[in-house]
């Protein structure tokens, strides 16, 4: 016992103290953060105002197209011809042409620009353009405008999942970022701590210490002191990118949402028609994705996904990283490994192959079986946990977990104790089932 | 007796190590004294027979009392020296300060303490060699086993490692030397065997080896004329090495006797020297391994 110790700490140490350990430790979770702060920082803070030229031949559209933080609308006289070429010479980004009969032709919108025309440009152009052709169109068939624009309203479901202790905030599409979110870092950490684990069994036969290590401790002590060793590296830099990127997002999100709410009041006081300040209250919470978030992840039972992750972690981890370590220990060079290792990155990459399935229908007969049978279970189940899972169904996938570590780590403990001391051999498949039936 | 999978590695072995001695164990390449050499080490265990230490069955906790240094060597590469045989040692049972301060006095001996912090790939093979040895024995195993411990050394340091493992036989250490390097068996062993295709061929101590493939034959060199022996006494050959200087080659067969040659000899020439052709572990070797494989050969044909 004193031995698999030593062989842990060794094990874990090494790791550790690697620059590379460090780097991905600390690089991860800006990465994680950056993910997701950039794009809502573009969005808040967008570009440099665009100077936009309009050629608007009704006259009607410049009450509507009204300049502001993003675009500044000019507007130029015709005709067009001569309209497109100032449009070259000048510094403005667009040039929207609105015919005489926009009313009679919608179709008649034309944008030209220097380069491509941006699809925020084109978006937001559309937008008026299209509500102010249909308010005049209304207008000419004496519907009052007013009386539309009243009753334009917008409806949107709030989802509570139902227990026996009442009901709560959900929400689907938080439940599916997390689904796949979790997943993937199980399949990554799984797959990455396997691949070491098979480096260093490599590592111990190509440069021969390995027989000098097997003449103190047992192939087996040597092959579980591997496994928990590299095992509690995965789970440092795991706890690690947790703490670090709740930190580091923490901050960047707080500032975020300041943003978003400034931004949603000042947009709702521009434009809004609704007076009641309670709705306007309402509707900030409504838009500030942030709150929304929060709640929906509150409301998940976060206790039981941190404890069911660790289980699959660690389940998973022993189940793959013992094959890894057998294929390790059949080969000189992680070059020949590649063949041998096949069929055990095959279930993997399936389970992370059918996971999108299983999101989308997580109480399917598919996401069922995936998220039973030990091989697929630990990236499936867990893709499936956000969404609510029974019971019992995740008893047995426990209880098949265990079985199939336990089954996978004495097949490769087999192969591993014959296969460390065979050298220049070509080692196929054949051989390696008759390692496993080898006495002594 | 060990057995795989399409053939016998070991074949009835039976072999007495005598404690505080140096061992030899010579075979040709795949004789199967890796195997022996495992089991003892009970890296694999034996599919027929048992191994007995100091009267014992052998079991895990003897691992701790055996020191062995495989012919396929190495160190973890990106590890540092000191750390490396810091951990090795305690593989082996030490406590991290016996295995300290035992390691720096093999590293003061060997004066190579600026090595401590280096990582092991920047060494040289033969550095590397050092530490290794260092390795198997920084527990002060009663027994221990290197197999082909010269290779990789320059002659100084073998010599080195030579008076090293003269040193710890002294001191009461068993050791199980397995080399092809004939002239170190000659040099250290006390007691050798043998192993070929599987089976002990040879097995005794030095001196009893060597009587046992005496020819009776002797060499001698003389000034004068060749001469002639009488009966009893078979000339192998004889040649003039140098003008007036001859060398002569004989077996005393029946009748005859070391001082009956010398006397015959003495009436006829001149005397310069006169020596019993002691056997090599060499020829031994040869003759013992080469004349089982000329045996099949023949029994083929």
């Amino acid at each position: 016992m004193n031995k698999i110790l030593l062989i842990i700490q060794r094990e874990y140490l090494v790791r550790v103290k690697k620059r590379s350990f460090l780097l991905t430790t600390l690089l991860t979770p800006l990465l994680i953060t950056a993910i997701y702060a950039v794009p809502a920082l573009l969005f808040l803070n967008g570009n440099e105002t665009k100077s936009i030229q309009v050629l608007d031949e009704t006259g009607t559209f410049r009450q509507k197209l009204k300049s502001d933080k993003e675009y500044a609308y000019t507007f130029v006289n015709g005709p067009v011809e001569t309209a497109k070429k100032a449009l070259l010479t000048s510094k403005a980004a667009a040039l929207v042409y609105i015919p005489r009969d926009i009313v009679q032709r919608p179709d008649g919108l034309q944008l030209f620009a220097p380069k491509t025309v941006s699809i925020g440009v084109q978006n937001d152009v559309e937008r008026v353009v299209q509500e102010e052709v249909r308010n005049q169109r209304l207008a000419n068939a004496g519907i009052d405008v007013k009386v539309v624009e009243d009753n334009r309203v917008k409806v949107s479901a709030r989802t509570y999942s139902l227990s026996a202790e009442g009901e709560k905030a959900s929400s689907s599409g938080v439940a599916t970022i997390l689904g796949y979110a979790i997943a993937f870092i199980l399949y990554m950490t799984v797959f990455l701590s396997g691949s070491q684990v098979m480096n260093g069994v490599i590592e111990e036969k190509s440069s021969r210490i390995i027989e000098v290590i097997i003449s103190s401790v047992k192939p087996m002590q040597l092959l579980l002191g591997k496994i928990i060793g590299v095992g509690l590296v995965g789970l440092t830099q795991f706890v690690l990118w947790i703490l670090l990127t709740m930190l580091i997002s923490s901050g960047v999100t707080s500032l975020l949402s300041s943003k978003f709410e400034s931004k949603a009041k000042t947009e709702a006081s521009v434009g809004a028609r609704v007076t009641d300040a309670q709705q306007v209250q309402a509707q900030l919470e409504a838009q500030n994705p942030i709150t929304k978030v929060n709640e929906a992840l509150a409301n998940l039972p976060l206790g039981k996904l941190l404890v069911c992750f660790l289980f699959y972690y660690l389940s998973g981890y022993l189940l793959y990283s013992s094959l890894f370590a057998a294929v390790g220990s059949a080969v000189e060079t992680p070059a020949e490994a590649q063949q041998l290792l096949f069929p055990v990155t095959i279930p993997l990459i399936l389970s992370i192959a059918i996971i999108s399935f299983v999101i989308n229908e997580p109480d399917s007969k598919v996401a069922f079986w995936a998220s039973i049978i030990p091989f697929t279970a630990p990236v499936n189940m867990m893709a499936r946990l956000p969404f609510g899972v029974e019971n019992w169904q995740l008893a047995l996938s426990m209880a098949l977990m265990v079985l199939g570590f336990l089954g996978t780590t004495w097949l490769a403990a087999r192969i591993y104790r014959v296969g460390i001391l065979m050298y220049g051999k070509k080692v196929t498949f054949k051989e390696l089932s008759k390692w496993v039936f080898y006495r002594g | 007796m060990k057995r795989y999978a399409a053939h016998t590695a070991l074949d009835d072995v039976s072999l007495d190590i005598p404690k505080g001695r140096i061992f030899g164990l010579l075979g040709p390449n795949g004789a199967g004294k890796t195997s022996l050499i495992r089991i003892i080490n009970q890296i694999t265990a034996p599919d027929e027979g048992e191994v007995r230490f100091g009267g014992e069955h052998l079991q895990p906790k003897h691992i701790s009392r055996i020191g062995y240094l495989p012919e396929e060597r190495g160190l973890y590469r990106k590890m540092k020296v000191g750390e490396q045989l810091l951990y090795l040692a305690q593989l082996k049972g030490l406590t991290s300060r016996e295995a300290t301060d035992r390691l720096k006095r093999w590293f003061i001996k060997f004066d190579i303490k600026d090595w401590w912090g280096k990582n092991v790939e920047d060494l040289s093979k033969g550095m590397q060699q050092k530490c290794q040895f260092i390795a198997t024995i920084v527990h002060e195993p009663e027994l221990i086993i290197l197999d082909e411990p010269f290779s990789g050394f320059d002659p100084i340091n073998a010599n080195l490692l030579k008076d090293e493992i003269l040193e710890l036989k002294a001191k009461g250490s068993t050791i199980i030397f397995s080399t092809h390097r004939m002239e170190s068996v000659e040099e250290l062993c006390d007691h050798i065997a043998l192993i070929n295709r599987s089976k002990v061929v040879l097995d005794g101590e030095k001196k009893a080896i060597k009587n046992q493939f005496k020819d009776n034959s002797f060499t001698l060199e003389y000034t004068g004329a060749t001469p002639i022996l009488p009966g009893g006494y078979e000339v192998l050959n004889a040649l003039e090495i140098d003008p007036g200087l001859g060398r002569m080659h004989v077996r005393i067969g029946e009748g005859g006797s070391v001082n009956g040659l010398i006397t015959s000899l003495l009436g006829q020439v001149e005397l310069r020297s006169f020596q019993e052709n002691i056997p090599s572990f060499n020829e031994i070797f040869i003759k013992t391994v080469g004349g089982v494989v000329d045996a099949d050969f023949s029994s083929r044909s």
